[in-house]
């Protein structure tokens, strides 16, 4: 295993409070890593440290097993998407993109921009300013003033966050793509499980924080370890310590009624049924193909497979 | 309310502003244009008849010298204040919630006569000064540094005393400033001097041109300061238009000094405002 960055325990205390409590956590070179959590998780305070805009109260972070948390921001090799792009509002998208490279005085600048340009489709747009330009496209100008650099790293915090959803689930593909194609590391912050799911490699689960379970998206969806991660991944009706997802339930009419329907509420790509069983649990179920209408005050019979169920102490 | 109602009111509405600009500003203005343009009277005040001399005369090397080193010491204030200026605004605005008590202290000085600490400069500057005193005392110099009467002592005063105009729109600048850029700045690379330089400078260009402007153009004007710590060595061009109303008793000439002055700003205003067309000024 060829980890790139690592967090050894990394703990972040604001007064009292314990933003971010003993982090460990190792990315791969190349992988698509995010911390999803609800916000003040911790998520992205844990992203700031690694960026070096935090210090850790405790811990040690290692970027290609070199120590980095004593590191200035200008000494770390990673680079940072921000969640509002912090564009220099002054600069073009060209002057913008070459803000870092300047620095390092590489001499073929124009061409890596050029390329880089390319890459994110701005070419043609860069004597523009941010402010004439859409909020996808700024989204791609932060995307190539970090790329440029070639961070060991890339730390995006909730970069999609600030756009229409529209455009957020187009742009979240082409982040997927373009990752795949530079084969930088991404360590990406969000709050939305969608996203997560459907853009990662693996995931770390954060809470009150504590990095709660860290797996793929399989892993974590199908099997979470805590109620919290089980929850906050999706919809779940709670019997005692056993878990079941409404898409679980099935729904039937041939052996006998245990439940009545109590509501119906169509959603396109399946109908959830809000459901009161005769035992006085009420359950929620998420079908796509229904026999017949079930139709509020109908009775029906509910039930799971004991595969879909999940456990917790 | 129909259209006719409503521009007759709004006549009336405006009707004490004008009156204002008219009494206070347009006719003062009117009579000192009035004054330029005609001869100097035996005792002071004017007579007949009308001539151009007043303006001619401004052209003496004499008064050029004063204009220019009017304009250089104005020049060297503002550079000055703005020197002194930037650091302190910036540590201003970064000073969380001690922003207001910092704000408060800068502008402290302003509670008491102006003339009363221009006075206080002199004790500090003269040749038996504190600072030279001191000095003598710790054995550093044997005689004392000339500090008082002469340019350099004009421009301390001078920067004493608009510091604040130049540091008030500066932290306002500043303050508005969004953090993350700094933070992005750093995260590209760039060392905090170079993100000071390349970032925060640039983005505060509205509020150096407003600081600078407002330091400027009083500087330019100034006649307490230069005549109390120039000690008529170090005359600028508002020693000498004050001069023409008193003891020189020529009131045409002090008059057409006046025009010019104002002139001069203004174009230098224009010029500027043209540059600053998305109305970052003030």
């Amino acid at each position: 295993m060829d980890a790139v960055l690592e967090l050894i325990q990394i703990s972040k205390h604001f007064g009292a409070q314990r933003s971010v409590d003993r982090v460990s956590l190792q990315i791969q070179r190349g992988e698509f890593f995010s911390l999803l959590g609800p916000s003040g998780c911790g998520k992205t305070t844990t992203l700031r440290m690694v960026a070096g805009f935090e210090e850790p109260t405790s811990g040690e972070i290692r970027l290609n097993g070199q120590s980095i948390q004593h590191l200035k921001p200008y000494q770390r090799n990673v680079s940072t998407v921000f969640q509002n792009y912090a564009l220099f509002p002054h600069l073009t998208v060209q002057q913008n993109i070459e803000f870092g490279l300047r620095r390092t005085g590489a001499a073929d600048i124009a061409k890596r921009v050029r390329e880089m340009l390319e890459l994110v489709q701005l070419t043609g747009k860069e004597s523009r300013l941010p402010t004439q330009i859409s909020g996808g496209e700024k989204q791609r100008v932060a995307l190539a003033r970090s790329l440029v650099m070639a961070p060991d790293v890339l730390l995006l915090d909730e970069p999609l966050s600030a756009l229409d959803p529209n455009l957020r689930k187009q742009l979240r593909g082409e982040l997927k793509s373009l990752q795949r194609r530079v084969g930088i590391t991404f360590l990406f912050v969000t709050h939305d499980k969608e996203e997560a799911l459907s853009l990662s490699d693996r995931i770390g689960l954060m809470h009150k924080g504590v990095l709660e379970q860290v797996g793929t998206p399989e892993d974590i969806y199908l099997r979470p370890r805590t109620r919290f991660v089980a929850s906050f991944l999706g919809a779940m009706n709670w019997f005692g310590p056993v878990g079941v997802r409404p898409e679980a339930v099935r729904i039937s009419n041939e052996t006998a009624a245990n439940g009545v329907v109590q509501q119906s509420t169509f959603l396109g790509n399946c109908v959830q049924i809000g459901a009161l069983l005769d035992d006085g649990r009420s359950i929620l179920a998420e079908t796509s193909r229904l026999a017949g209408s079930l139709a509020p005050g109908q009775r029906a019979h509910f039930w799971w497979h004991p595969a879909d169920e999940l456990t917790f102490e | 309310m129909n259209r006719l109602r409503m521009s007759r009111l709004r006549t009336w509405f405006l009707a004490p502003a004008w009156a204002i600009t008219l009494v206070l500003f347009l006719a003062p203005l009117g009579i000192v244009l009035v004054y330029s343009a005609l001869t100097r009277g035996a005792y002071g005040g004017f007579s007949e008849p009308w001539t151009l001399e007043s303006y001619t005369r401004l052209m003496d090397s004499l008064y050029l010298v004063i204009l220019l080193r009017s304009f250089w010491i104005a020049a060297a204030s503002t550079v000055g204040c703005l020197l002194l200026g930037f650091p302190l605004a910036l540590f201003i605005a970064r000073s969380g919630r001690r922003k207001n008590l910092y704000l408060s202290l800068v502008i402290l000085p302003f509670w008491t006569s102006f003339l009363v600490r221009t006075y206080a400069w002199m004790f500090l500057l003269r040749d038996t000064g504190l600072i030279n005193a001191t000095l003598q005392k710790l054995g550093l110099i044997h005689d004392p540094l000339p500090l008082l009467y002469n340019d350099g002592a004009v421009i301390i005063g001078l920067v004493y005393s608009y510091l604040p105009f130049m540091v008030l729109p500066l932290y306002a600048t500043l303050e508005r400033l969004d953090k993350s850029l700094l933070e992005a700045a750093a995260d590209l690379g760039a060392r905090p001097w170079q993100a000071m330089w390349r970032v925060v400078v640039p983005l505060c260009a509205p509020g150096i041109r407003a600081g600078s402007v407002l330091v400027f153009i009083p500087c330019l004007g100034a006649y307490l300061t230069p005549d109390l710590l120039g000690g008529g060595k170090s005359v600028m061009v508002g020693n000498l238009i004050q001069n023409q109303f008193t003891s020189a008793r020529d009131w045409p000439f002090g008059s057409a000094l006046s025009l010019v002055l104002m002139g001069i700003v203004m174009a230098l205003l224009f010029g500027l405002l043209r540059r600053d067309s998305e109305g970052g000024l003030l």
